[in-house]
């Protein structure tokens, strides 16, 4: 087994990384890609970025907790 | 100014600051001190990833897709996640077979494959080197736009150079010197470079940092902001449309397609493999490079669109090339030191990716291609070399240099054509050319030589005919008609819409028909042969890994013959030079208890050892030829290799299963340990008990036993005196009724048969009446007593009278050690949270922190009991804390030595559904 503790934080990041495919995939991605911006940046970008800081943070907080 | 010569210096004073880190990490690693086993330093070197192509195209890429730059480093972000799982089996694997390269990977799954090696080596030299070009390219470009400073000028309008004006060139031979100088000082068994790690970590932070710097600078010293680039941007009709995905055609499917690329070629890159899994020190660091690793990569892209749309803003006749903002625009407001910081981002991005992916080339075209063949031509006599270590040394020297001349040559050919400028994606389609084999290698025993071979051929095959001719031809460097009408004028077969597939881009079409020849070939011709006993060896070895001792290489002893220690050993220390080869052996009789290596047997063990210890330095493929070479083996038959896996898994099931059992047993006889202490424990307590209750009993016994005699041998005792005696016997004779019916009740709680009568009630009519009962108890003594109590509190369940006779105690024991002559006891009642607290405080002498835990045992006072006349029976307070947390509260103490004691005990509100008679004990 992988790092035998690390089961269930194995489980965690899995489903980190699938809530990361339906983030950065059609069709969500396809609800921001409209015009509008939130603090003057587009929503696209916007959105893109705060999805990939909670992804990162996310597994982070799960790898960290798991030491 | 920027002159050139300064440009120069600046660059050379920086690869010297480079080789100076590179050269201090060599040293700390020899004395043992390694500086780059640290987390950190490994997320950084894995940032190699990040070439010229993010530095400088990014922005480029971002001007003409918009967000389409990102799936790029989404890819590595969603894939960091399984790392845990993926690359560090890898990195497990690599460690226990010695595996030095991708090339070496693949080749020691299969069957320890030459043919597989070299083929491996081939794609990844092909689809690399360009990727190498586009790296000069990216220099050459910085540097000439650098020296026609102040003025912008793209480098497609500088004059054309002769070769040796070319820069290029320079800095391709400056290169491979320096990678020469960094890569390959030393033969090291393990093929690791501490000191190259160290400078790449070095360099990542450098490109990162210039990167940040435009950024900043651009957004909040050009534009006030990123709000108002993007209003801006908002206001032009082209620039508006790159904050959304474009509409037209499969744009998501492009990105989904990116997206997986970029998954795969963050593992399968060479350098990315080099840095990952071969100069990985500790698979612990893997753990934080998991969220560490994508953070660069969101930081380093944060002011991409900011600087692209910033650039088409401020350059809006299109005449400057947008993959070049990062540099004109700091050069436009004319920051001279800014762009020479910008210029040294770009040559760190451009060094490290160069240094890192020719040293892993260099090892595979060594290892995999030139040594395999060298050792065949006889007419070499390399068997009769006596150390190959300096020869090995000197062909990756040699590949060094010729990979960087190849990477030259095709820059200059290509110049700014199509082929060198969309290579960044092709290159990462080639190297997702080696996923089915690693992955499917990595998981499923069945994949055999015959089929990783199939598809590799047939992946790499399409992928040419799909990608790369198509960008030769729209370079063109060959006839562009094959492109419209199909080779052979067959329509079908027209190389970006195969088979008539249409609506795709490019990548998605190569990469959707690659795979599916890759993946089908090796599936299906894996699954219609059989392999042989050395694949299903590996096969299980690389599957299995986290099963069996990392060090054996699986720990299967899958060989039979006969060898000699005097064969192997100068074998070993022709490639890997005698002392270093003396070392090893030694190292390994050590080991086993020996003393020197002329004990050592030349048994399975060895033979394996000393295969590994060669797989280091020549490839797991040209190792196992050359151990063959020297020993004689029995082959074992397929048959033979099943069985012995076969048994080995039914031994590993046992022995799991012993272990099982052993855990249990031992689990049983801790238990049986901790009863029979408790037990002891218990007849220890008996005892003292017993002595304690005997002697407790004695004392009023001797005063009655006394005062019986006098009254009986002296009939002439006056009446007074005769009533006095009396008296005291009478008192006695009532202490000892109360002693002893505390030690019952005492016992009866212990025990658990003592009767409660819970119910519902309300504490401070308890305390009340408890008060009213003592009253004249507080009157004789002259006590003042004060009443703090709460009204209207929740009621608790408990029992009545239990609570009164704890109350009765307190205050007894208040009254009698409080102040002998201003004596004042409070009571006071509070509500908590979760239940009601009772105090009663004295203002007497004050328990010692020592003592108070001792009032709560059984028959202890506070004060010397062999001196002092006891005050009470010691059964109490015990049988108080008893009761109290029989209804789940808690007594407890609190006091200053000279200030008097507060005892306390909370009970909490009447408990759910549970019922009294379930609450704690």
């Amino acid at each position: 087994m992988p790092m035998r503790h690390s089961d269930i934080t194995g489980q965690r990041l899995v489903a980190i990384v699938l809530l990361g495919c339906v983030l950065f995939n059609y069709p969500v991605l396809s609800l921001f890609s409209k015009p509008g911006a939130v603090f003057g940046i587009p929503l696209l970008y916007f959105y893109i970025f705060s999805a990939w800081a909670l992804l990162i943070g996310l597994t982070a907080y799960v790898t960290e907790r798991a030491e | 100014m920027l002159q050139g010569w300064v440009i120069v210096a600046v660059s050379f004073a920086y690869l010297g600051v480079l080789f100076a880190i590179a050269y201090y990490g060599d040293k700390r690693a020899d004395a043992g001190h390694s500086i780059i086993a640290n987390p950190a330093i490994y997320a950084l070197s894995l940032a190699v990833y990040c070439t010229t192509w993010t530095f400088y195209g990014s922005v480029g890429r971002a001007a003409s897709n918009g967000v389409g730059f990102l799936p790029i480093y989404l890819g590595p972000t969603l894939v960091a996640g399984l790392w845990l799982f993926v690359l560090l089996k890898i990195i497990r694997i690599s460690k226990a077979h010695r595996i030095t390269s991708i090339a070496d990977f693949v080749a020691s799954r299969y069957g320890k494959s030459q043919f597989l090696g070299g083929l491996v080596t081939v794609i990844a030299v092909i689809g690399v080197v360009p990727y190498i070009s586009l790296q000069l390219k990216a220099v050459s470009n910085s540097f000439t736009i650098l020296t026609h400073y102040p003025d912008i000028v793209m480098p497609a309008k500088a004059a054309t150079q002769a070769l040796w004006q070319d820069s290029a060139l320079y800095i391709a031979m400056t290169l491979a010197a320096f990678t020469v100088l960094f890569g390959t000082r030393h033969m090291d068994a393990t093929e690791r470079h501490e000191g190259m790690v160290a400078a790449i970590a070095f360099e990542s932070l450098v490109k990162l940092l210039a990167f940040l710097a435009v950024g900043v600078f651009v957004t909040f010293g050009l534009f006030s902001g990123p709000a108002d680039i993007f209003a801006r941007a908002e206001l032009v009709p082209k620039l508006k449309a790159l904050m959304t995905v474009a509409d037209t055609g499969n744009s998501y499917g492009s990105w989904w397609s990116l997206t997986i690329l970029s998954m795969l070629s963050v593992m399968l890159l060479p350098r990315q493999f080099q840095i990952a899994v071969v100069e990985n020190v500790n698979e612990q660091h893997l753990r934080k490079a998991v969220w560490l690793f994508p953070l660069y990569l969101l930081v380093i892209n944060i002011f991409v669109l900011p600087i692209a749309l910033g650039g088409m803003l401020h350059f809006p006749g299109g005449q400057v090339d947008a993959d070049t903002f990062v540099l004109t625009l700091p050069m436009a407001q004319r920051q001279e030191a800014l762009t020479l910081f910008v210029f040294i981002g770009g040559l760190s991005a451009a060094t490290g990716m160069v240094i890192v992916e020719t040293i892993a080339l260099s090892t595979m075209i060594c290892n995999d291609l030139v040594m395999p063949l060298a050792l065949r031509i006889k007419a070499l006599r390399l068997n009769e070399r006596q150390d190959l270590s300096g020869l090995l040394l000197g062909i990756r020297r040699w590949a060094i240099v010729a990979i960087l001349l190849l990477g030259y040559i095709y820059f200059r050919a290509a110049g700014d054509a199509y082929a060198l400028v969309a290579i960044g994606l092709i290159s990462f389609a080639a190297v997702a050319q080696f996923a089915p084999a690693i992955f499917g290698g990595m998981y499923w025993k069945g994949g055999t030589r015959h089929g990783a071979v199939a598809g590799l051929l047939g992946g790499f095959a399409v992928w040419a005919y799909t990608l790369l001719l198509p960008s030769f031809a729209k370079s063109g460097w060959l006839p562009s008609d094959f492109l419209r009408e199909g080779l052979f004028g067959l329509e079908l077969l027209r190389p970006q819409q195969l088979f008539g597939l249409a609506g795709l881009d490019e990548i998605s079409h190569s990469l959707f028909w690659s795979m599916l020849a890759n993946i089908g070939l090796y599936l299906g011709v894996s699954m219609t042969g059989r392999a042989t006993a050395a694949e299903t060896r590996q096969a299980t070895a690389f599957v299995d890994v986290f099963r069996h001792t990392v060090g054996t290489a699986g720990g299967l002893r899958l060989w039979r013959g006969s060898a000699q220690v005097q064969d192997l050993l100068p074998l070993i220390g022709r490639f890997l030079g005698p002392v270093r080869a003396q070392e090893a052996f030694l190292s390994f009789a050590r080991g086993r208890g020996l003393a020197s290596v002329s004990e050592l047997k030349a048994d399975a063990d060895l033979v394996q050892y000393a295969e590994t210890l060669l797989a280091g330095a020549i490839g797991g493929a040209s190792a196992r030829a050359m151990v063959a070479s020297v020993v004689q083996e029995e082959p074992l038959s397929i048959d033979e290799v099943m069985n012995i896996l076969d048994e080995a898994s039914q031994v590993r099931a046992y022995s799991r299963e012993l272990e099982l059992k052993s855990q249990e047993l031992e689990a049983a006889t801790a238990e049986l340990r901790a009863a029979n202490e408790r037990l002891m424990e218990l007849d220890r307590l008996k005892d003292d008990f017993m002595s304690t209750v005997t002697h407790e009993l004695r004392t009023p016994l001797t005063s009655i036993r006394a005062f019986s005699e006098i009254l009986l041998e002296d009939p002439k005792t006056g009446l007074p005196e005769r009533k006095k005696f009396l008296g005291i016997i009478v008192k006695e004779t009532e202490r000892l009724t109360r002693l002893i019916n505390q030690v019952l009740d005492m016992a009866k709680i212990e025990s658990g048969n003592a009767e409660w009568h819970t119910a519902e009630l309300n504490l401070r009519e308890v305390i009340e009446e408890s008060v009213a009962a003592t009253y004249s108890l507080f009157n004789d003594r002259q006590v003042t007593l004060t009443l703090d109590l709460e009204p209207a509190t929740p009621s608790v369940w408990a029992d009545r009278d239990r609570l009164i006779q704890v109350m009765l105690n307190l205050l007894s024991n208040a009254v009698k050690f409080c102040d002998p002559t201003h004596g004042k006891v409070g009571v006071a009642l509070h509500r908590e949270p979760g239940g009601l607290r009772v105090d009663v405080c004295d203002n007497g002498g004050g328990i010692g922190a020592a003592d108070q835990k001792i009032i709560f045992e059984r028959f202890r006072q506070v004060g010397n009991t062999m001196t002092d006349k006891p005050q009470g029976s010691g059964l109490g307070l015990p049988i108080s804390r008893h009761i109290v947390e029989r209804f789940g509260g808690r007594l407890w103490v609190h006091s200053t030595p000279g200030k008097g004691a507060t005892f306390s005990f909370t009970l909490p509100f009447r408990p759910g559904d549970s019922g009294p008679d379930t609450a704690p004990q």
